[in-house]
């Protein structure tokens, strides 16, 4: 590993901002945040995977992937980043390394050629160059070629080294963040700066979510300055300096670049959520009050309380007649982070029992907010081995499942309804209205009629009560013409048991949460 | 519970009903070596033909007694008879399937009775079955033709019997009009894989499947014979698909003796799961073949990851009654709502069981109003249907009859677990194709503001 990678790594896994990374020892800190991957038991993705993940929305750039097929090849196009402009940032390239270009050190080259084709092709704002295991274990040297490429062609080309093999998604989420503050953020000024200009950080406008929310900021008079990287252009990101306030959603995955906003520029952050109702006013408060203490107008607060009181009291008159169609279900929430409280209170309200919760990447004040929420904290778990949570669902300890895709088949094959809420979801569950789609979509997987017809028995399982005695078949058979031997004689099925006997023990109760061990690895990957 | 709606207007647009005799036509065509013939002028059989002709791509036996002017008032027994004989001559049809018109029906002739005294005339026509349904196109649709048809042939062909002697493996099986060549081949399978023997009637699958003949013949090139109507006398039991062949089946009883039932629909799992469980009966078989089973746990499968486009889906669908809830109740089993149901024919009792709140009795005009009006987003119906896909932007299923511009329509397979499964997959799949990319208006968001935008170099290199 390159040196500067390594001082690099070491500097991520320092953040004062971070209240676990803080209380570490220094040689707890040296290790790192993520858990030391288990082989054999690890399911998550690798650091080029969260380098991707982070920047790829940002939507004019062309993302260049520098590796053998396998990283770019089998994992574009797979995510629901959104984008109100180009397209670019959907399509795959790649350098494609072979056998030779490995062996006879032709990797640099390639990439040098690989950039001038997308820029003779496509002309785009900036090329984000990501580094993977290979180049870097053979040592190309990414930050010269994206150099020497940048001056030639006129068009920024930025390296992103995050090479899978040095850690976590995670990581490579906050090594991202490096890469743009290095590189990117501060080379632009924007036409104009008010005092109501907002970076969000941390979000990716998955099937949208981050325009559930720009509704609000547009009554607000609030402008997204920078974004990094929902529905972004690289100019966002590059003027990300010239904001007044950061806010920084779901998890502190980028808090690296929130923070050294702070530092570098003076910008304050906050950290929010827009899952659920209260999550959301409450964001909206702390955003306003933020503006207000960087200089904007007062009456920026007495408007937000007007939008949150006048948004909140419609939102509950939407999510009404809904009631009665999920009262009394019972949710078990496997996501984590956040999202482990942050849709609970709104279940709750509308009569849902939610019976469970992963705390799985969850702080200590998330793991605060589940107790407050639900009374204890029985009712929280980290991960749970899919054949357990198989037997819950089987078992009809829930009703339903909300999780990310990797327990969907859980749920299904228990012939349990399932309600996607993490980042491969389809549908944007984000903000007020997003909460609506998020119940009608819970109504629309719980009360689907599907689910009684699919859990009553097959016709074979109940004995047969009517038949006759038929002789052996006779004749060819009609598909492979062998002739009809001596068969055993068709016997009577027995009959049923008398209607007045005593039916079958029910399984005992069914299973209950607190049952159930924390498993030792994660198969969800949040 | 549906109401049967009548539309008050006198002008129907876009038809979506097919004529009864084109139905009985269909039908006649399951019984090897036959033609039909119609009773009425040629222009009847000519645009009949046609339909058949662009939705199976086959060349189509079909001919007619071509009435002028003076046999329609004169009588036509003499067309009629001149037409056995030239057909008789021209092909040597072993059967011949003649469905009144409304011409003919307006005049009021009493074909039974002359066809009567032309057979008992006429020892040179022995050979051939000649067979007669009353199917005027101003009374019912395609569905009711093809029902009409099979009673005549049941009423002609299967024999009284005294004394029950019964094949306890053979069983009948009554097709519906809508069931495709694949369809009759998956039941026919299933029914084979109980280790019973069916005999099918009409059977279409061996004659408009698709295939290509050794020889040119001006016949049918398949169907049931002529002696699986005998045969029918002797089945354990009798399978009908559909409402429309109660009625045939109830004939078959009361001739035979032969037990029945009908089966209002074999698409989606529970109604597959009580054929099954019939044929459990019949076999005496508690534990069904392992292909049976695997195809059941298939279907569940395909189930659970359709429900996620099936769910809510807004649903319009025009056909005949017996394919309408045959469809319609394997939607709405998987939590889609029928928002528009236009129908062809009031002669069905499947009303009161259709899941939706209203069945139109009208055309596509009217289905083309319904579904703007209800915000169909999937549209069933037949290729005629495209015209309202057109106007409304809605992608469109094409089922039913006719199906013109797509190839393979006796392929498609919508029955059984097996089709079943394929038809949930067909809407699921039309459903995604449909992708709508969300935008920031969607949810009445601002657009970002331009000068965030790349502006591409004007000049390089």
């Amino acid at each position: 590993m390159a040196d500067a990678l390594k001082s690099r790594i070491a500097d991520v896994f320092d953040e004062p901002a971070c209240g676990t990374n803080v209380s570490k020892s220094e040689q707890q800190r040296k290790k790192g945040c993520a858990k030391p991957l288990t082989p054999g038991a690890a399911a998550g993705g690798c650091a080029f995977d969260g380098a991707k993940i982070a920047l790829q929305p940002i939507v004019d750039v062309a993302h260049l992937v520098h590796a053998p097929l396998a990283c770019e090849g089998n994992g574009w196009d797979n995510r629901g980043a959104a984008s109100s402009g180009s397209e670019l940032y959907r399509i795959g390239f790649t350098t494609d390394m072979t056998e030779l270009d490995i062996v006879m050190g032709h990797g640099e080259k390639k990439l040098f050629r690989a950039i001038r084709e997308v820029v003779e092709k496509h002309d785009p704002p900036a090329i984000f160059v990501y580094s993977t295991c290979v180049p870097a274990l053979i040592g190309d040297d990414i930050d010269a070629v994206c150099k020497a490429a940048s001056q030639k062609f006129g068009t920024p080309c930025i390296p992103i080294n995050a090479p899978g093999y040095v850690g976590s998604k995670n990581l490579g989420n906050k090594l991202a963040g490096e890469a743009m503050l290095d590189h990117v953020i501060g080379t632009m000024e924007p036409d104009e700066v008010t005092p109501y200009d907002l970076n969000i950080v941390g979000d990716y406008n998955l099937s949208g979510e981050l325009w559930q929310i720009k509704p609000l900021l547009d009554k607000l008079g609030i402008r997204i300055l920078g974004s990094m990287s929902a529905d972004a252009r690289y100019k966002q990101v590059a003027c990300m300096h010239r904001a007044k306030v950061t806010m920084m959603v779901c998890s502190k995955a980028l808090i690296n670049v929130a923070r050294k906003l702070e530092e570098r520029y003076g910008i304050p952050f906050f950290e929010g959520s827009f899952y659920g109702i209260s999550d959301t006013s409450e964001s909206l408060r702390q955003m306003c009050r933020l503006m207000v203490e960087q200089g904007a107008d007062g009456e920026l607060l007495d408007r937000c309380e007007a939008l949150i009181a006048e948004e909140e009291a419609s939102i509950w008159a939407d999510l009404e007649p809904f009631r009665p169609r999920v009262a009394g279900r019972k949710v078990l929430l496997y996501t984590g982070g956040h999202k482990s409280w942050s849709v609970v209170a709104a279940l709750q309200e509308l009569g849902m029992e939610v019976i469970g919760t992963s705390v799985r990447k969850a702080t200590e004040e998330d793991k605060d907010r589940v107790v407050d929420i639900m009374g204890d904290d029985k009712h929280m778990f980290d991960n749970m081995a899919p054949k357990d949570m198989y037997k819950l669902l089987k078992e009809a300890g829930a009703d339903v499942l909300m999780s990310g895709g990797r327990s969907q088949f859980v749920a299904l094959k228990a012939k349990m309804p399932w309600v996607d809420v993490n980042q491969e979801k389809h549908e944007p569950y984000a903000g007020y209205m997003g909460m609506v789609d998020l119940v009608h979509a819970i109504d629309r997987a719980v009360n689907n009629p599907m689910w009684g017809e699919l859990r009553d028995p097959a016709p074979w399982d109940e004995p047969l009560t009517e038949s006759l005695v038929l002789p052996a078949p006779s004749g060819n058979c009609p598909v492979t013409g062998i002739p009809a031997g001596p068969s055993a004689p068709v016997t009577l099925t027995p009959p049923l048991p008398p209607r007045d006997a005593q039916p079958a023990p029910v399984a005992a109760t069914p299973a209950q949460l607190g049952a159930f061990v924390s498993s030792a690895t994660d198969f969800e990957d949040c | 519970m549906a109401k049967l709606v009548h539309p008050k207007r006198a002008l129907s647009t876009m038809p979506l009903k097919s004529s009864a005799p084109l139905g009985a036509a269909l039908a006649y065509l399951g019984v090897e070596k036959s033609i039909p013939l119609f009773h009425g002028s040629q222009g009847c059989t000519a645009f009949a033909m046609v339909h058949l002709v662009r939705h199976f791509k086959e060349a189509v036996p079909l001919q007619t007694t071509a009435m002028n002017e003076v046999s329609t008032i004169l009588g036509g027994a003499d067309q009629i008879e001149e037409a056995i004989e030239n057909l008789r001559k021209k092909s040597a049809p072993s059967f011949i399937g003649i469905a009144s018109t409304a011409l003919t029906e307006t005049r009021g002739e009493d074909v039974p009775g002359e066809l009567r005294e032309i057979v008992a005339r006429r020892a040179d026509f022995a050979d051939t079955q000649i067979v007669y349904a009353s199917t005027p196109d101003f009374e019912g649709g395609l569905q009711d033709g093809w029902a009409k048809a099979v009673e005549a042939m049941v009423e002609t062909m299967v024999p009284e019997v005294a004394d029950r002697d019964p094949d306890l493996r053979q069983v009948n099986l009554l097709c519906a009009s809508y069931m495709t060549p694949a369809e009759i081949d998956e039941i026919r399978q299933m029914i084979r894989a109980f280790a019973l023997e069916p005999v099918v009637l009409p059977d279409i699958s061996g004659s408009l499947d698709g295939h290509v003949s050794d020889d040119w013949s001006g016949t049918s090139l398949g169907g049931a014979a002529i002696a699986d109507f005998e045969k029918a006398s002797r089945s354990a039991f009798t399978l009908a698909i559909g409402e429309q062949m109660r009625k045939s089946a109830r004939m078959i009883e009361d001739k035979a003796l032969v037990p029945y039932r009908v089966f209002q629909s074999v698409t989606g799992l529970k109604p597959v799961d009580a054929l099954v469980r019939t044929l459990m009966g019949l076999s005496g078989m508690q534990d069904p073949p392992a292909s049976i089973k695997r195809d059941r746990s298939r279907l569940i499968d395909a189930a659970l990851d359709a429900h996620f486009h099936t769910g809510g889906l807004k649903v319009a669908i025009g056909a005949d009654p017996d394919l309408l809830f045959a469809l319609s109740n394997a939607l709405t089993s998987m939590g889609a709502q029928v928002v528009t149901a236009v129908t062809t024919t009031q002669h069905s009792s499947m009303f009161d069981r259709m899941p939706c709140d209203e069945v139109i009795l009208g055309d596509l005009g009217d289905f083309e109003r319904s579904a703007a009006e209800q915000g169909a987003d999937i549209l069933l119906t037949h290729s005629h249907g495209r015209h309202v896909a057109h106007a409304l932007h809605k992608p469109l299923v094409r089922v039913g009859f006719p199906i013109f511009d797509r190839l393979g329509a006796q392929d498609a397979n919508r029955v059984g677990y097996r089709g079943s499964r394929a038809f949930l997959y067909e809407i699921a799949n039309t459903v995604q194709a449909e992708h709508h990319r969300a935008t920031p208006e969607d949810f009445g968001a601002q657009p970002i503001a331009e000068e965030f935008e790349h502006v591409p170099h004007a000049t390089r290199h």
